[in-house]
């Protein structure tokens, strides 16, 4: 077992999309939260072989698509600080905030760095003690536990000079703030395989049972999201609404309490603003009162100014559901992964570059 | 560069009749059409497992001239170097200059040497430009793909940028995966024996097969239909794709070529192919179709076709 080819296999699709088209007669719309599943969808055409009853929506489980223009423009107000040092994934370095981006500030001489883990970033404080490293904590459930085990890291080495701006966000708020809205209606969710490694399935057994939503958590595989969907399809049509698992080599109904430990340490949950949703209550999460020592937002003093949207960018319409990337007057002519207007057009995983890069019409 | 160090560490290990009068120009009978190339090699780091800039200097200009069917016959050589570079690594690069030049059997008949301050180059650079000699009646370019052809590739694809990235500081992961570097000329000789009326061939370099095949298609104007499920990718490399969240259809090669053929001298092209040491692998993986002109389409696992673009932007490695 690999647990990849054998999750690609042409034999295997055929029969569950089979099975789909033989059990679908609703129309429904599923939503797919999280960016991850959104790229298989398209990197493997997914959509266009499913019947037509189902509409395949994404949702807004793209980090750093759901971060805040505030929160940029102060990791971008750091980067500025004389003797400052960001350590930040990828995905980040290229998102506009309201007045340029890392990417920008990094060419005008602000120190910024590229790094695979916030460990790397530990490293670097180790190396530079003259520097103080802010590491940019972004992510859901997912990463937040190893941003937690960097904090507990640097308090047992003694490190004084490691700090993490936290923008971290946990989803079941923010999906809670979805379905209450009613602005899309939903027929069934595709739950988030990673984050609900850690949070196990039972975090969306309230979704299926105070919201009547069915549930699967899904992995990244076409098979995986194709069995996701042909589970869904049978919950709708025997009128059941679970919290399912169609990822079990992931993901257990627990989940890993391990890092739920160590993340409930480190961090309390606090108010949390996403784009396109506003500021939800108990979605965030900022390190503790005992941690305070490591955190960017408590220690260093700025001004990042006034937050401001880019006129005409949807970003915040696509991660609610709805809006599709081709419907925003932007897309494709002002904003480009090249030159990008909204974050979502950034990250590898947001809706729109995701769109770009695999969704091109096969017609034209 | 002192005369005599150059003398040691560069004129001597890359010896040979041509290079040896030293003078400002290097001077040698030509007859025929010309195949002129010049690349710039800036790879980090400069060894990587499978190879090192050196190899690829030399492998990359020769498969430039190999890609429209020239036999690569001479190569100049400029070095850019940053102070400090130690003398051991500037020799072992060379020495793999030395050894990719005479498997291509290719001749470094000038050069240059400059070395900069220290923090004005990354460790070194490497130019080279080559010169070779396109038979009569060959005919390969970008341009001349026909609906109805077949697209054949040499092998697997995205050994050399993720044997890279393996090396890249702060991104160390363990692999057995080594870079598919290689010198490309002899596996085209075999190939253009067997059937001269090869239509295109390019290797897959930065951007990947996906990039090169979007060339391909747009100048032809043509529409390029891959089937996902022949494409060959090694467990390695899809395991680190999907770790950092790359697309293997859009990670660099440097030893594999993707050639478009008539369809009916497809399977004889394969057949040869599969009989050099860098062919091994060689497999028909697509084919060309009339419309929609300049795209590049995918048949993927699930049987749904996809648009596949040019890559755009850099490669930027995921969250979760």
């Amino acid at each position: 077992m690999k647990y990849v080819t054998e999750f690609r296999s042409s034999d295997l699709a055929k029969g569950l999309l089979e099975r789909i088209h033989a059990t679908s007669r609703r129309r429904i719309r599923l939503m797919e939260f999280c960016g991850g599943h959104t790229v298989t969808v398209f990197r493997y055409g997914i959509r266009k072989v499913l019947p037509d009853s189902i509409e395949m929506v994404s949702g807004p489980g793209c980090p750093v698509c759901v971060t805040a223009n505030s929160d940029l423009d102060r990791a971008i107000a750091l980067a500025r600080l004389p003797r400052v040092t960001i350590a930040t994934f990828g995905d980040m370095f290229k998102v506009p905030g309201s007045r340029g981006s890392l990417q920008e500030a990094h060419a005008e001489g602000a120190d910024v760095r590229m790094v695979y883990s916030p460990l790397d970033a530990l490293r670097i404080s180790r190396e530079n003690r003259d520097r103080m490293v802010i590491f940019l904590g972004i992510g859901f459930e997912t990463t937040a536990p190893t941003v937690a085990a960097s904090v507990l890291q640097a308090e047992q080495e003694g490190l004084e000079n490691y700090f993490v701006l936290s923008m971290h966000k946990i989803c079941p708020p923010a999906l809670r703030a979805l379905a209450d809205s009613g602005e899309v209606r939903l027929n069934g969710l595709i739950c988030p395989g990673h984050v609900s490694a850690i949070t196990g399935s039972q975090a969306w057994v309230p979704f299926a049972k105070d919201y009547g939503l069915p549930c699967v958590v899904s992995g990244f595989e076409p098979l995986d999201v194709l069995q996701t969907v042909w589970m869904l399809v049978k919950q709708i049509e025997e009128g059941r609404s679970e919290a399912e698992i169609a990822y079990r080599r992931g993901v257990t109904f627990e989940g890993n309490t391990h890092a739920r430990r160590v993340m409930a340490e480190v961090f309390e949950t606090c108010e949390a603003d996403w784009r396109g949703f506003g500021k939800i209550p108990g979605s965030g999460l900022k390190l503790s009162a005992r941690f305070e020592r490591f955190d960017a937002q408590e220690v260093f003093d700025v001004d990042p100014g006034p937050a401001v949207e880019s006129v005409g960018c949807q970003c915040g319409a696509v991660l609610r559901g709805v809006v599709s990337p081709p419907e925003c007057p932007l897309f494709r002519k002002m904003c480009t992964p090249e030159d990008p207007v909204g974050p979502c057009m950034v990250s590898s995983e947001g809706s729109c570059s995701t769109w770009y890069q695999f969704g091109g019409d096969l017609e034209s | 560069m002192a005369r005599d160090l150059v003398e040691k560490v560069l004129v001597k290990p890359l010896h040979n009749p041509l290079l040896e009068p030293l003078d400002d120009s290097a001077t040698m009978p030509f007859s025929g059409r010309m195949a002129f190339t010049t690349d710039s090699y800036v790879v980090r780091p400069i060894f990587f497992p499978g190879g090192d800039i050196g190899k690829l200097a030399v492998c990359g200009t020769v498969n430039d001239l190999a890609m429209v069917g020239a036999r690569p016959l001479y190569i100049s050589l400029a070095l850019i170097l940053e102070e400090g570079l130690p003398l051991s690594e500037l020799q072992q690069v060379v020495a793999s200059i030395r050894q990719a030049a005479d498997e291509a059997d290719v001749r470094i008949v000038t050069g240059d040497t400059k070395v900069v301050d220290h923090g004005a180059a990354d460790r070194l650079f490497v130019n080279t430009a080559g010169v070779g000699l396109v038979p009569e009646g060959i005919n390969v370019s970008g341009a001349n793909a026909r609906p109805g052809d077949a697209v054949i590739l040499s092998g697997s694809i995205g050994d050399h940028g993720i044997a890279v990235l393996s090396r890249r500081e702060g991104l160390s992961f363990e692999t057995e995966l080594v870079s598919d570097c290689a010198p490309l000329a002899g596996l085209v000789a075999d190939m253009l024996a067997a059937c001269p009326a090869i239509r295109a061939m390019r290797d897959p370099t930065r951007g990947g097969l996906a990039s090169t095949l979007n060339e391909i298609a747009a100048k032809s104007k043509v529409c390029i239909r891959l089937d996902e499920r022949n494409i060959l990718v090694r467990d390695a490399v899809r395991g680190a794709c999907e770790m950092l969240g790359f697309d293997p259809l859009y990670v660099a090669n440097e030893g594999k070529l993707v050639a478009i053929v008539p369809a009916g001298d497809a399977s004889r092209v394969v057949e040869v192919m599969r009989r050099h040491r860098y062919g091994r692998d060689a497999a028909v993986v697509g084919e060309v179709l009339d419309a929609p002109a300049g795209r590049v389409l995918l048949k993927t696992a699930v049987g749904a076709t996809r648009v596949v673009d040019m890559l755009t932007g850099d490669l930027l490695p995921r969250i979760c």
